[in-house]
């Protein structure tokens, strides 16, 4: 075999840290105390050593790794498409057979790390082999193969065909078994190299990737900075994690479950009509949602509207107000920030205004100063008192009240329906309007969802 | 084979020196040109004082570097599985394929829901971007780019438009439309303009803006009615491979991951680089934040999964097993944050226990790479898209 060549550049051996793992994995499995059972495999008058089982294999990853035998066969099989272990009496097909099967180690000089990419050069010669040693052995894409690069280094076939010819002079000398094996190997490392029409292409990969400098000036810079952050004692962060997941459980789907079902599992998109975003009663989870943090409940519409009638009462709804205005500031085109700035400014802000928000005088002289250069974050500062004031008064007397206790109370838990147990009865999966469909809604859609089908904004 | 050439090699005359030699991108002062490799090492020794060379700088960075871990290690007093010891212990999990989605020829690349919870786009290699409705399995719209590899598709929150790019170096916007007379290519409107490959892209809370990552190393805040760049991140040294933006109140920054093994947190507002972590041995392809805001998840070709809390400012778990060798594609969370799905190379979904740090529930049924995983808005189910060409709905 001709020399391999050096590894290209680009994405070399280190961009594939998976060949590694594989490799250590292989040489682990031929370890001769650990490894896996070992034995002479007869192919009629020949014998091969170091021969193993496919279910040896599975058994031995399964016991090694501690896995279930479903995912030792699969690691076994990925093992298997890799080139790293091939079949004896079948080398075409590279499968993991969990039975009797025989298969054999790769040798490294043939492993994906050490010959990658494979040279077309060499695939000429391989193929010239199979063609001179028996006429007739090459299939179908095999031969268009030939035939591509016969055009292709036309000017070196004379080399293709005498190199094909002294490696099976070579190769006549060898012992039967020794054959047997090599050509085996070879046989391997072109069907991951060179796989046929419709099986994977194991060695694909995506577009290149690269790399440029990064600028060590910028990464002093953050070290610096970083080095004077204030951090959290692990375990306060962690305990918030606990916290966290025990508090969502019930309310995740994928865990818990959810009532009356889960749409994609009984095909009944009932959960989604009792959610919609605008429903008239909205079921106890949600409401209960909206208890677990301030974003929450804005993040929903219906208890965005149920906190805005909450704040009237209060006389306080200028707050959330303003604060939606911000929202579509910051998230708003650039081309209408100063318009939004003004109309934001003669709603809120302005000495006199209509709707007049109560900001502390501080943060209100410095809004009022950068408003003479209005960009999309002019407001932040006076969106962001806002927030806390909303957040820390009105929000947890807005949970204490008569009005969120009645909602809590009003809704309802649904009925669980159960799959229906008849395959033949299909049901129909409703489909429904698509958002696209619906008229652009009239009010700021900032950080609120599309109507989905129930009723337009 | 032809996919593997494109690389973006610039040949031509340095910006600096004019010589005629292989270029690569730099940034000064947010205005970017292109340098041979040996401009951009005196360009690196520029702005140094008398006694700094680029060697005294790498070690400066290095000391520092150190004192950094020193400092994050001093607070961490306890592990999150010691922490997670008392938390009840998940049931099985049985989780099967409810819907599979044919249609795409080639690879699925990437895919987003829909915020009414059942629709999803999708993107694949042969340039294809679909927009389904999964829970009945019905193409709705499909536009063809004019490029291969779309590799980054993302959904408006409005669910009136779709954004996507790849090999194109851009992110176009197109408005999704039922009217059989308009042809939905006539209508697109091409928003960001990369120097290199666009590898993953999301909407801010709006249909306005746009925020991309590339292969060029940067990430940017895009204006979508007039294209006009609104504020660029630059800091990582290699491309830029995924982003997600962070559910905080605030509002106000994202995560990106990258070939150079960092992830780093961004003040969308500034520009500058508030956070950074580098514990990943090989590239970062997928970042999601924890639901609360509080912590973010990354996926890498290492083969392990890590868990990243922001306020402690370090890495507090990492999800590996043995037996998993394959690079992690794509992950994100479930609705609680107590389950984290992971897609790999070799074609598998792992579902691992987030407190515990342990491995719940394998999936196989994809014949070829998980390249992208989403969960629904709503956490009922999530979708997966591969490389065999159909994108499955688990549940």
């Amino acid at each position: 075999m001709a020399a391999g060549p050096a590894p290209p550049p680009g994405r070399p051996r280190a961009q594939m840290p998976h060949l590694r793992k594989m490799e250590r994995v292989v040489v682990s499995m031929q370890d001769p105390d650990q490894g896996v059972k070992m034995r002479s495999q007869r192919l009629l008058v020949t014998v091969i050593p170091h021969a193993v089982t496919g279910s040896d294999v599975v058994q031995w990853l399964a016991q090694k790794f501690c896995v279930s035998e479903e995912e030792a066969l699969h690691l076994g099989t990925v093992l298997v498409q890799h080139g790293y272990i091939y079949p004896l009496r079948d080398p075409r097909s590279l499968m993991l057979r969990p039975d009797e099967t025989p298969y054999r180690f790769q040798t490294p000089y043939f492993w994906t790390s050490t010959l990658w990419p494979a040279a077309e050069l060499d695939y000429a010669i391989y193929l010239a082999k199979k063609n001179i040693r028996k006429r007739g052995t090459l299939v179908d894409y095999e031969k268009d193969c030939y035939d591509r690069l016969h055009k292709k280094i036309n000017h070196a076939w004379d080399l293709v065909l005498m190199q094909a010819r002294e490696q099976l002079r070579a190769a006549k000398q060898r012992r039967k078994g020794d054959r047997l094996v090599i050509a085996c190997q070879e046989q391997t490392y072109w069907l991951v190299n060179r796989p046929p029409p419709g099986a994977p292409n194991v060695l694909e990969q995506g577009p290149g990737r690269g790399s440029c400098a990064a600028s060590r000036v910028l990464m002093i810079e953050y070290f610096r900075k970083a080095l004077g952050r204030t951090r959290v004692k692990s375990s306060v962060c962690l305990e918030a994690y606990l916290s966290f997941c025990g508090q969502r459980g019930p309310h995740d789907p994928l865990v818990s479950g959810c009532l009356p079902s889960n749409p994609w599992i009984s095909d009944n998109d009932a959960y989604w009509v009792m959610n919609a975003p605008t429903v008239a009663a909205p079921t106890k989870l949600r409401v209960e949602r909206w208890g677990f943090s301030f974003r929450e409940l804005l993040e929903d519409p219906m208890g965005r509207a149920h906190f805005m009638d909450f704040l009237g009462k209060e006389f306080s709804g200028e707050n959330l107000s303003f604060w939606e205005a911000c929202e579509e500031l910051r998230y708003g085109t650039q081309a209408q920030v100063p318009t939004l700035v003004d109309a934001v400014y003669e709603q809120f802000l302005a000495p006199g205004a209509a709707r007049w928000v109560n900001i502390d005088s501080r943060t209100m002289e410095q809004t009022l100063e950068r408003l003479r250069q209005p960009h999309r974050y002019v407001l932040d500062d006076a969106q962001l008192h806002i927030y806390m004031l909303m957040k820390k008064d009105s929000y947890p007397r807005f949970l204490k009240s008569d009005m969120y206790k009645g909602l809590l109370a009003e809704a309802g838990i649904p009925l669980e329906t159960k799959r229906r147990v008849f395959p033949f009865t299909w049901r129909p999966r409703h489909s429904s309007p698509s958002p696209a469909l619906l008229p652009t809604p009239v009010e700021p859609t900032a950080a609120c969802g599309p109507g989905g089908g129930d009723g337009v904004a | 084979m032809c996919d593997q050439t494109f690389l973006v090699n610039v040949f031509g005359s340095c910006d600096k020196c004019f010589k005629q030699r292989a270029l690569r991108p730099v940034f000064k002062k947010s205005q970017q040109l292109s340098y041979c490799s040996t401009c951009t090492e005196i360009m690196a020794t520029e702005g140094l004082h008398e006694n700094e060379t680029l060697a005294s700088l790498k070690s400066e960075a290095e000391s520092l570097k150190g004192k950094l871990e020193e400092e994050r290690a001093k607070l961490h007093d306890v592990e999150l599985h010691q922490v997670a010891e008392r938390v009840e212990a998940l049931g099985q999990f049985v989780m099967k394929t409810r819907r599979t989605l044919k249609g795409h020829g080639n690879k699925v690349l990437c895919m987003d829901w829909c915020k009414d919870k059942r629709r999803i786009v999708s993107s694949s290699q042969d340039g294809k971007v679909i927009v389904w409705d999964s829970f009945t399995t019905n193409k709705e719209h499909a536009v063809t780019m004019p490029c291969t590899w779309v590799m980054a598709c993302a959904y408006a929150p409005s669910g009136c438009a779709i954004a996507c790019g790849g090999l194109d170096n851009k992110c176009s916007v197109y408005p999704l439309t039922f009217d059989k007379n308009e042809n939905m290519a006539a209508k697109k409107k091409s928003v960001a303009m990369h120097t290199n490959y666009l590898s993953a892209c999301s909407f801010t809370n709006s249909d306005m803006q746009i925020l991309t990552a590339s292969g060029d190393g940067t990430c940017a805040l895009w204006d979508v009615e007039s294209g006009q760049l609104l504020q660029s991140f630059h800091g990582h040294g290699a491309d830029v491979l995924c982003l997600d933006l962070a559910p905080s109140e605030t509002g106000n920054t994202f995560v990106s991951g990258g070939c150079d093994k960092k992830a780093m947190v961004w003040d969308m507002r500034s520009g500058q680089c508030v956070q950074a972590f580098e514990t990943h041995e090989s590239d970062i392809n997928s970042v999601r934040y924890y639901p609360s805001g509080d912590a973010f998840a990354s996926g890498s070709d290492d083969a392990t999964c890590r868990l990243y809390d922001l306020r402690a400012d370090r890495e507090v778990a990492i999800y590996s097993k043995e037996s998993i060798i394959f690079g992690a594609s794509s992950v994100d969370f479930s609705l609680s944050g107590r389950l984290l799905f992971a897609g790999y190379n070799d074609y598998t979904i792992n579902v691992w226990d987030v407190l515990k740090g342990s491995r719940v529930s394998i999936l196989f049924g994809h014949e070829n790479r998980v390249s992208t995983l989403r969960v629904s808005p709503d956490g009922t189910a999530f979708c997966s898209g591969s490389w065999d060409h159909t994108l499955r709905v688990w549940a």
